[in-house]
């Protein structure tokens, strides 16, 4: 179905199940009690799921199959942010075009660099797109402030033209962003027992744009394109040497996966508008490769999984201040107490970059894999336990590469 | 490898799903019972701490911290009640806001919009909080203004001390004790000229954003207009952290004061980086090369040390203050920390207690309702004097100190000492002074 091998169209209806019912699974802790904290299911941060999976998709179509590793990726969701964030100045609070505009933006953008940065591989190659990252975080940052407002970010105002839109709205204010009157903040609030569960307008959305770029990219995966950019991966010398030019490939995956990015992009600015200009450093970039590398490179599921990961040690371990750790501990003997806290603040707070630091050097260490082959590990250990000596052991074999599992 | 077989089943199909997955977000247009957002059910009420603990404003954002745990204190009655007992308004009790207990949770804002944004987000959408206050930059305070504007619920601003907080960017459901960029002009330049002479030749350094343009603007136009010239203004991006190549295009012109724009860590580097290079003891056309850093706090002076030594700023409060209210406040935030509060720790406390005045006075935590409580709002026994919260803009007026890194100073907290208190009346502006122009508070939302 939908051109899809049978395994596939199964394993994209576990993905759009999963992704319908986030706002429940992300709530496993009641209201109130004391594991709610690490309640997840509200509707900013499932929002960030969704489009930063969106963004990490997009470069594991780069990263995954090409081997090319950006590290200026930042700089194309910047554009998506800034070219929608406009849109919703000129234009009206619909989404729609600004979406539309940020990924047609950060298309052209990624062409540019592209086409410059394609010219070297390897290291060469992510030297060269960080620089243009950082050049372009600098040109928002101080040199074009007109267009982008500088380290204050651009907001939407009421002076704003809105040619399309309403300039202000009834109550006074600037509208809110929308998809054709449907408000992206609007969310119904469902009470069931002692949970609450919030199902949001901007989240659905999201999702929903979330699941087709998911499906454009298995398309992608599965295609002789896809065959063909990892045959780049594999080895780039001997398929110039059969007379092919792998650079159009490479420039269009490379576009592609910036057209992905874009698209994050705009969406961040629809559910919250406004652009700021470290969206677009060096770190954010860093972030998305860390999320790949974190869930999987090359699979499906695996940037998804780590941006998933990272996103929520950043909203949630971020949030947990001493005062909530002496709720935790206070069960202790007072100098015992002291003392667990202390240690324990260093690992959450401001301090939540060690932490998802020491985890991501565990994955590396002993999941090279990313998530998702811990995931199989576990998988195939559950087989083995049900039939017996199959003869398929995995310790023996060399590891699959990771290109065609989900 | 693509197997596009198109079947009739299979269109059937994958239109019934595609159909499904535009109808899922149609069903979601109800929008809550609750009068306005975050109404608070139970028997506590929870407030939103947005402060920087990473970044250059790290030590503002932490002693901010404090002092909104001090005042979450005693709004529930606990500890002495430090400025609740000199306040002029007795409507608070000690007995939480409105009957309700305060509960608050703190977020990181890393000093940058986006993380302020969704870290305020998450403290609406996730933890309840009905009203948001912090800051630390005021890019952060802008963006975050914004996003409390749209999402329903009061900001009480910071540590802000740009123009546009409540200029051009000011929204209804915003609030600043905080004192602004004009003022510190207006409360300088005069002190500046009777010290310096009015025929000085001054060259700025000047964050590169909100707060550092409006202050540079406003610092030029009050210095120019006694006499002073303009050599250069240069913007230094906010994350620098080495400012030499900044400094040493300074000794190259005939400029004879350095007016360094910046706060927090940049400044501590910025004046170390001026200090290194020879510039005190710099002569220019047979004068002391002077430097001057419009926006102090004690904090920044410790970080400086030594290069701090005689010069001059301004400052929205100083714990060395004699009144009743700096002395309650002093008293409470030593016996609890064992050292005295910043400014920004003053500012900070100080908005907790004005909005949970409001509360009371308003008899609901209903954005506007609160928002009407503080409009014209005057009151005294903060700290400051006799202080109006003007109506036209959400800005308080009252007195700016101009202060001076002491030259013997007595402890490591003794560091800055007051040389001229501004009266009010001296750094009030109009609300339609062309450096505040360009924005309206619009309605205010309650969600």
């Amino acid at each position: 179905m939908l051109g899809l091998s049978k395994k596939d169209t199964k394993f994209l209806f576990i993905v759009i199940a999963l992704t319908a019912a986030t706002p429940i699974l992300l709530q496993p802790f009641p209201e109130g009690s004391a594991m709610s904290q690490f309640n997840a299911g509200y509707p900013d941060l499932m929002q960030r799921f969704a489009i930063f999976g969106i963004f990490a998709i997009g470069f594991n179509i780069l990263f995954g199959l090409t081997g090319y590793l950006s590290f200026g990726h930042a700089a194309f969701l910047g554009v998506g942010s800034y070219s929608a964030v406009w849109m919703f100045k000129l234009l009206s609070m619909n989404v729609l075009p600004g979406i539309i505009l940020a990924i047609i933006v950060s298309g052209l953008f990624a062409l540019v660099i592209g086409y410059v940065s394609l010219r070297r591989s390897g290291i060469y190659f992510s030297i060269l797109t960080l620089a243009f990252a950082q050049m372009s975080f600098n040109l928002a940052y101080s040199v074009l402030t007109p267009i982008t407002n500088g380290e204050t970010g651009l907001q939407v105002t009421l002076n704003d033209p809105r040619i399309l839109g309403q300039q202000v709205a009834a109550n006074g204010n600037v509208p809110p962003t929308n998809f054709f009157g449907l408000e992206m903040g609007s969310s119904l609030k469902i009470p069931v027992g002692g949970w609450e569960f919030t199902f949001n307008a901007g989240y659905y959305f999201c999702a929903v744009i979330a699941i087709l770029a998911f499906y454009l990219s298995l398309r992608i995966f599965r295609s002789p394109f896809g065959l063909m950019l990892r045959a780049i991966k594999t080895n780039q010398t001997r398929l110039n040497y059969t007379g092919l030019n792998s650079r159009p490939y490479t420039l269009a995956a490379f576009v592609i996966s910036g057209m992905y990015a874009g698209l994050a992009g705009g969406l961040l600015a629809s559910m919250d508008p406004l652009a700021g200009a470290e969206r677009m450093q060096w770190t954010a970039s860093g972030e998305v490769v860390l999320m790949t590398i974190l869930g999987g490179v090359g699979t499906m599921m695996g940037p998804i999984l780590g941006a998933g990961f990272i996103k929520y040690f950043e909203n949630i371990f971020s949030k947990i201040n001493e005062n909530v750790l002496h709720q935790w501990f206070s069960f202790l003997p007072d100098g015992l107490e002291g003392f667990v806290i202390w240690v324990a603040e260093h690992f959450v707070g401001s301090g939540w970059h060690l932490t998802s630091g020491v985890l991501f050097m565990m994955v590396v260490i002993f999941l090279p894999g990313g998530l998702v082959e811990g995931g199989q590990r576990i998988g195939k250990k559950l087989k083995r336990k049900k039939s017996d000596g199959d003869g398929d052991d995995a310790e023996h074999h060399p590891k699959q590469s990771p290109h065609v599992a989900e | 490898m693509s197997n596009s077989n198109l079947t009739r089943r299979g269109v059937l199909k994958s239109g019934a799903v595609a159909g499904a997955g535009v109808a899922l977000p149609t069903i979601f247009t109800a929008s809550s019972a609750a009068a306005y957002t975050n109404e608070p059910m139970g028997g506590s009420v929870t407030l939103g701490f947005n402060v920087p603990q990473t970044g250059p404003y790290a030590d503002e954002g932490a002693d901010e911290l404090r002092a909104y745990q001090l005042a979450v204190e005693h709004l529930n009655g606990e500890g002495d009640g430090g400025m609740m007992n000199t306040f002029s308004s007795k409507a608070l009790k000690g007995n939480g806001i409105l009957g309700k207990k305060v509960e608050f949770v703190t977020g990181d804002t890393q000093t940058k919009s986006d993380a302020a944004r969704a870290s305020a987000k998450s403290m609406i959408e996730k933890d309840g909080a009905v009203m948001i206050t912090g800051g630390s930059s005021s890019g952060v305070a802008i963006a975050v203004q914004g996003l409390c504007q749209e999402a329903g619920v009061i900001f009480m601003a910071g540590l802000t001390h740009s123009n546009d907080t409540t200029g051009k960017d000011k929204k209804a459901n915003g609030f600043r004790h905080f004192f602004n960029a004009y003022m510190s002009g207006a409360a300088l330049a005069p002190v500046l000229a009777a010290r310096y002479g009015t025929d000085r030749k001054a060259y700025h350094l000047t964050a590169d954003y909100t707060w550092g343009w409006t202050q540079e603007e406003s610092i030029v136009a009050s210095t120019e207009a006694l006499g002073w010239e303009t050599v250069n203004t240069v913007k230094t991006p906010l994350a620098a952290t080495d400012f030499s190549s900044y400094i040493t295009p300074v000794l190259q012109t005939d400029a004879d004061v350095l007016v360094l724009n910046h706060y927090g860590g940049n400044m501590v580097n910025s004046l170390t980086n001026a200090v290194q290079f020879g510039l005190r003891e710099k002569q220019v056309n047979g004068r002391d090369f002077e430097i001057v850093v419009p926006l102090f706090s004690r904090l920044m002076a410790r970080g400086a040390g030594e290069n701090i030594k005689g010069i001059l700023g301004s400052t929205n409060w100083h714990w060395s203050l004699t009144d009743e209210g700096t002395q309650a406040f002093v008293k409470s935030f030593g016996t609890k920390y064992g050292f005295p509060p910043s400014q920004a720790a003053h500012t900070t406390y100080c908005q907790t207690l004005l909005y949970a005045d409001a509360c009371e006075r308003a008899g609901t935590f209903n954005p506007c309702g609160v928002g009407e409580a503080l409009e014209g709002f005057e009151f005294d026994g903060l700290g400051n004097g006799k202080t109006t919260y003007r109506a036209e803009d959400h800005q308080c007026f009252k007195d700016v100190l101009v202060v001076r890194g002491k030259e013997n100073p007595t402890s490591e907290f003794d560091l800055l000492e007051v040389v001229e208190v501004t009266p009010a009346a001296q750094v009030t502006y109009d609300p339609d002074h062309p450096m505040f122009t360009g924005g309206a508070l619009g309605e205010c939302n309650a969600g």
